[in-house]
């Protein structure tokens, strides 16, 4: 491994890409898309109440106005009373699919003689089921308010007030908000996409165009060939998480644990995924192929590794499935060292991607061919 | 003269098929030695082994007396090849890949010296995907000749060329050999191999079918010199009796093979005692490129008549 001829291939491969617009808009400009993008998308569902629009056919009773207002009070909810006379209990769920509203909420008539009476009522609540947030949110907030109705009309006064209550934190630390999980699962996004495509593309067009034919004929080596890409890929990887992470914070005022913790990760990333990139290329014929290979490869890791969502999420067959995806271990290290200061099972994680990027990096240099038999 | 490349029993066959079938041949040190074959005979199959880019089924080859496959790396630091149709990276300079190629063989080449060598010097700075066909053939035979090496292999450098880009690729090859350079030649121009090589080997399905100086091939496989007149058929007649020579007429023409370059004074004076019209005489001789064609074909028709009988 001669440190000369990985620093003048180097300077090649840098030279190149700043020469490149698209290579560089790909790289830097849209990481900072895609965190704007699902930074608007979630942290907005996320944050505020869900207005929830209510049918009050019992309307000018105190308890159904007191139980409203008690909803209101929760401030996961915003009550919205209809007013437009034309809608009635029979045409609702209609009227609410038409103003794309996903939850809505009748209180029926004689709710509040019933209510006093002690007969059983029944509240109807319409949610979305594509909307799983705002609709577990409503009937979250609607149970526990008729909850306290209920015991409230058990009890008299305060002879049985609720013995357990709660408040609501988040996992890791109060303050994180989705936007503060989604930078590491960004970041893991980008150290597998960057690398994997191109390194697929240059694979098999570098051996079509030839320019591997005359690489071979100098005193490179495929190792430092390799070295020199997977550097390159490290810088990158460097780059778009600060831009990812300078984005987080100024637009979406993301709480970001710095540490030297996460350096490893935007090492060994790369490495990772530059080396079965290669991998990917060296065993296919054509390029067509190539490709082909390293979409079948990409894509499921994209989504199923943590990325956008957290894989606790999953279904549990699916939970195995990401724990054999190598960017599973990318994220959840660096989930670890920015989130929960884990650096034990961060650790894990390392050598678990660190070992497997070691036996790809050995294959790929094994299997990709400078030269014909 | 000390011997650059041997050849002895080289054979590369593709599961049945022979590309390359049992070839020997030789190339002293600071010669032009051209390697001559129409599409598919094993040219660039040859060449690759010699190069040490393909791996031989059988036969000894020493290029600088190392075998190319098993050696590849020591011979690639004292050789320069240039393939067909030279693709690099697209937005590097030629400056820059000089560089490039400088700091891989650890030599001190200036990238002005070498690029004005190839008449590549107002192109320094320009990058390699804004360069012609003509120009990055050039910038490829600036990087070959990085290393300062001692045979240089062009593997057809001028096809798709214009007339003046191929003119200059020929001064530099006329420079390369001045300079004391080795160069293996493989091209499908028959003028460029006669121009420029001092030897030439046809290759035809696998096999070599000729070998030697342009001057030999041509002596030993072409027709006669031969002299041509406008005139009536009578005359092929009459110096067939006169002279006993073979003399054939064809469309107004008159052709007579020459023995030898004196005998042209005989016939002419046979031509004029014959008293028979004559007009506009001219000689003629096979150039590399009759000769090349005729072997071919006869090598070729002789393949087809017997696969038809068998």
């Amino acid at each position: 491994m001669n440190v000369r001829h990985i620093g003048a291939d180097f300077r090649v491969v840098v030279r190149s890409y700043l020469r490149n617009p698209v290579a560089l808009f790909f790289s830097l400009i849209f990481p900072i898309i895609l965190i704007g993008l699902f930074g608007l998308i979630f942290s907005a569902a996320g944050s505020g109440p869900v207005t929830v629009q209510v049918l009050n056919e019992d309307h000018n009773s105190p308890v159904s106005q007191a139980f409203l207002a008690a909803l209101n009070n929760t401030s996961v909810v915003k009550v919205a009373v209809v007013s437009d006379a034309s809608v009635t209990p029979s045409n609702f769920g209609s009227w609410l699919g038409a103003n794309d509203d996903p939850v809505g909420l009748i209180v029926p008539d004689g709710f509040a003689s019933d209510y006093e009476n002690g007969t059983a009522t029944n509240l109807t609540v319409y949610t979305n089921p594509s909307d799983a947030a705002s609709s577990g949110t409503v009937l979250g907030a609607v149970q526990g308010v008729a909850n306290g109705f209920n015991l409230r009309r058990a009890c008299s006064g305060t002879a049985c007030s609720p013995v357990i209550g709660y408040t609501s934190e988040n996992v890791g630390s109060p303050v994180y908000t989705y936007i503060d999980y989604l930078i590491p699962g960004l970041i893991g996004f980008s150290i597998l996409t960057s690398p994997m495509f191109s390194m697929v593309d240059i694979a098999s067009s570098y051996r079509k165009d030839g320019i591997f034919r005359e690489l071979s004929l100098t005193p490179l080596t495929r190792a430092e060939w390799l070295v020199s890409r997977i550097s390159w890929y490290v810088l990158l990887t460097f780059v778009a998480a600060g831009i990812m992470i300078g984005a987080g914070v100024y637009l979406f005022s993301a709480h970001v644990h710095l540490t030297l913790g996460l350096l490893p990760f935007l090492v060994i990333g790369p490495f990772f995924f530059v080396s079965l990139g290669m991998l990917a290329g060296s065993v296919a014929k054509t390029p067509e192929s190539a490709a082909l290979i390293g979409n079948i490869i990409t894509f499921p890791m994209m989504f199923l590794s943590g990325t956008f969502f957290t894989v606790a999420s999953f279904p549990p067959y699916l939970q195995d499935f990401a724990r054999v995806l190598p960017l599973y271990y990318v994220i959840d290290g660096m989930n670890q060292v920015m989130l929960f200061s884990n650096s034990g099972r961060a650790l894990v994680d390392l050598l678990i991607v660190l070992v497997a990027g070691i036996v790809v990096f050995a294959l790929a240099v094994r299997l990709f061919k400078w030269r014909d038999e | 003269m000390p011997t650059a490349i041997e050849v002895r029993g080289l054979t590369k066959r593709y599961g049945a098929l022979a590309a390359v079938d049992g070839i020997d041949f030789s190339v002293e040190s600071g010669t032009v030695f051209s390697f001559l074959g129409p599409n598919g005979a094993g040219k660039t199959t040859t060449t690759e082994i010699l190069e040490g880019l393909r791996r031989r089924t059988d036969g000894d080859v020493r290029v600088l007396g190392l075998d190319p496959w098993n050696d590849g790396a020591a011979l690639h630091r004292r050789i320069g090849v240039i393939p067909q149709d030279f693709r690099f990276f697209e937005k590097i300079t030629a400056r820059e890949a000089v560089e490039y190629y400088r700091a891989l063989f650890h030599t001190n080449a200036d990238p002005a010296r070498l690029l004005a060598q190839v008449e590549l010097l107002d192109k320094i700075d320009a990058r390699f995907d804004t360069l012609s066909g003509g120009q990055k053939q050039k910038l490829g035979l600036a990087l070959a000749l990085t290393n300062d090496p001692e045979i240089c292999f062009l593997d057809e450098p001028t096809t798709g060329l214009d007339p003046h880009a191929r003119r200059s690729i020929w001064a530099v090859i006329r420079d390369l050999k001045r300079s004391g350079r080795t160069v293996f030649l493989t091209t499908h121009y028959l003028e460029e191999a006669e121009l420029l090589a001092d030897h030439v080997a046809i290759i035809n399905h696998g096999r070599i079918i000729a070998a030697g100086t342009p001057g030999e091939i041509i002596r030993a496989h072409g027709r006669p010199e031969r002299i041509t007149v406008e005139a009536p058929a009578e005359l092929a007649t009459y110096l067939a009796q006169r002279l006993g020579v073979a003399a054939t007429a064809d469309g107004g023409h008159v052709s007579v093979e020459l023995g030898d370059k004196r005998d042209a004074l005989k016939v002419l004076q046979a031509i004029d005692a014959s008293g028979l019209p004559w007009d506009s005489f001219e000689t003629a001789h096979d150039t590399l490129e009759d000769v090349f064609v005729r072997l071919v074909g006869q090598m070729d028709d002789g393949a087809l008549k017997q696969e038809a009988r068998s």
